[in-house]
């Protein structure tokens, strides 16, 4: 079913040295438009190098990467601008810039590259705050004012501030409660249906796995072993695999889907 | 699906019937949002509902749609009375979305009053200082009960960290102590020399170098750089502690974060910065009597047996009793910077820098005071 869909995102044969240790040895992944590719794997299993590897933050010691098509994988930082406005970035903890206001801060993407009217402006950055969840207030608070859910809506608000057409995500969820985890889940879900966006998901949560992605990509022994619906992943024989949705973290996470799954998500 | 034909051309509005038909074409999106802004700007759109005819747009985004709902915004009316036609349906998901979330109207930014607040600022900053003046005295009474516990014994006194306190803080120090009083004082020769030739004088060089590094110099210097150096390092050390949460692990454990982190430190700066005082001292007059003998034709042996007779070893005794007291003021204010760190990162490099300019601060004040005293006792 996934020949005829768009890759956005093409890893092919990534590696990935650390001195000794290799953490990635022939990693090969596609991303396709339109879905929410959740990545998962143990600690320390390289989902978040990956992550800066395609995103350009850390030169891949081989293999290539693909992005809307074109090769991605040896170009400076100046031929990398055009693409880097085309997706959106979501760090562990906002990575917003403390000196600023949240809405300062979603305009710092917009001044950069965009030359619009100050009002339109303000507006614009006003609007990612609401779709991010946020009241109007936030706007003009800064990050140490928030609480670490805030914050996270704050950053996603900077991550949405130029329309990406990717959004990668890093552990959006790791750190919030339960139900801040679940909202910011169907925050995701209705942002990535209403804007037609493809999400990135770096994640530990199995709650995230089954409530938001359309795949699910494992990445244990320096490859991805599996990228599929989570319901076949889940019945893969990979060891690492098995204790991770057979754990008691990983049943109660299908059970609670299994209990909710015929009514309507809450949402807000 | 209605009409997916792709556009490449420019985005473009048309106002039509009056104003109550918006036909749009081309891509709404934030890179083209330039082409379209003066359209929009121009756009008069009448009052009531409108129909807007969107079968010829390419593309929407979240920019796009709100340029689109604030040009609707003149119609008055809510977004629900006008009748969108032609739109594909994912662009009609955004376009509810945005509409849901966007504010009616933009809230009104907080007015200034410069001057208010610049009276704000001040009263607030005065306000601090006494505050801060109150928890520095209330720091220094803990001090100081910690200290008497632990010279009288009812308290441990760590010797293992007072020790590489000591190196750190003591031993590591010499060089740049050393090389820069060095140069102070040939500094000082020098440009005394300079003065006092006109009055052929030239010999009271030494009095001058070795009363002012006795007095003053050889002990403010060190002070000074140990300020910057070891009370910096204090604050760092125990502020990204305290952001780790190791002071409250310190505490939860029933320990006491002034008799082991506070105490060791002050004793080593204690001990070792009139020891380096006195470097300081022996390196200033050094320097002194370098330039004396290359450039002042005063020779060593004048020079020492002229700093015998003239130079009273009160001055030395001067020096050094300042000594002790900046030692205090320096690991006291240096440790409760520390300990006022809050959580982040940024916290730390605000009270490091905190730290240095309040010991250095203190230290000259203090330099000042003792000044007086000893003035006031003809010492």
């Amino acid at each position: 079913m996934s020949a005829d869909r768009e890759a956005v995102i093409e890893v092919e044969g990534l590696r990935n040295v650390f001195g000794r240790q290799v953490v990635h040895d022939g990693v090969d992944l596609r991303v396709f438009r339109g879905e929410v590719l959740g990545v998962i794997g143990g600690s320390g299993a390289g989902k978040s190098v990956m992550m800066r590897a395609i995103l350009g933050l850390k030169r891949p010691d081989g293999g290539r990467i693909r992005m809307f098509g074109a090769d991605t994988t040896h170009l400076e930082a100046e031929q990398r601008k055009p693409f880097e406005r085309r997706f959106g970035l979501l760090f562990q903890d906002g990575a917003l810039f403390s000196s600023l206001t949240v809405a300062e801060n979603v305009k710092v993407p917009l001044n950069e590259y965009y030359d619009l009217p100050d009002d339109l402006q303000d507006e614009l950055a006003l609007l990612k705050i609401r779709l991010a969840g946020l009241p109007a207030d936030a706007a003009h608070k800064y990050p140490s004012q928030l609480s670490g859910g805030m914050r996270k809506r704050a950053g996603l608000a900077r991550a949405l501030a130029l329309d990406p057409e990717i959004l990668f995500l890093d552990e959006p969820t790791s750190g919030l409660d339960p139900i801040g985890a679940a909202a910011f889940d169907d925050l995701i879900r209705t942002l990535t249906d209403a804007l037609g966006l493809t999400v990135f998901l770096v994640t530990h949560d199995m709650d995230s796995l089954y409530n938001l992605c359309d795949r699910v990509a494992v990445l244990a022994d320096g490859k991805v072993i599996v990228a599929d619906t989570v319901d076949v992943v889940e019945r893969h024989p990979h060891p690492w695999i098995r204790g991770c949705f057979q754990g008691p973290r990983g049943r109660g996470a299908a059970l609670q889907q299994a209990r909710t799954a015929p009514q309507p998500q809450g949402s807000h | 699906m209605a009409a997916a034909m792709p556009n490449p051309g420019p985005p473009d509005l048309a106002v039509e019937a009056g104003g109550s038909h918006l036909r749009l074409s081309g891509p709404w999106t934030l890179p083209r949002l330039d082409a379209l802004l003066p359209r929009t700007a121009a756009a008069r759109v009448a009052p009531g509902p409108v129909v807007v005819d969107a079968a010829a747009l390419s593309a929407l985004d979240t920019a796009g749609a709100l340029l689109l709902l604030r040009t609707l915004r003149a119609s008055g009316q809510p977004f629900e009375a006008h009748r969108i036609e032609g739109l594909r349906e994912a662009d009609a998901a955004l376009l509810r979305l945005v509409a849901t979330r966007l504010e009616p109207e933009r809230p009104a930014r907080e007015p200034h009053f410069a001057f208010r607040e610049m009276l704000a600022r001040i009263g607030g900053a005065v306000w601090r200082f006494i505050a801060q003046g109150r928890e520095f005295l209330g720091f220094v009474g803990l001090t100081m009960a910690t200290l008497a516990q632990v010279l009288v014994g009812r308290r441990r006194l760590r010797w293992t960290s007072t020790v590489f306190h000591m190196e750190q803080v003591g031993l590591d120090a010499v060089p740049i102590v050393a090389l820069l009083t060095f140069l102070v004082g040939a500094v000082v020769a020098f440009v005394g020399a300079t003065a006092l030739r006109d009055f052929g004088a030239e010999v009271f060089t030494v009095e001058l170098v070795s009363i002012s590094f006795l007095r003053e110099f050889g002990v403010l210097l060190t002070a000074i750089l140990l300020a910057g150096r070891s009370g910096s390092a204090f604050t760092a050390q125990i502020g990204s502690m305290k952001s780790r949460e190791e002071l409250d692990a310190i505490q939860a454990l029933g320990l006491d974060a002034i008799e082991l982190l506070l105490i060791p430190r002050l004793i080593a700066l204690l001990v070792m910065l009139p020891l380096l005082a006195f470097i300081a001292m022996l390196m200033g007059i050094l320097g002194g009597g370098i330039v004396g003998v290359l450039a002042l034709d005063i020779t060593p042996g004048m020079f020492v047996s002229r700093l015998h007779e003239m130079t009273d070893i009160s001055h030395f005794w001067v020096g050094m009793s300042k000594a002790p007291v900046f030692a205090f003021l320096i690991a006291a204010v240096g440790c409760l910077e520390g300990f006022k760190v809050e959580g982040s990162a940024e916290s730390v490099g605000r009270h490091t820098t905190a730290s240095v300019v309040q010991s250095i601060f203190l230290v000259i004040v203090f330099d000042a005071v003792f000044a007086m005293f000893f003035m006031e006792l003809d010492i």
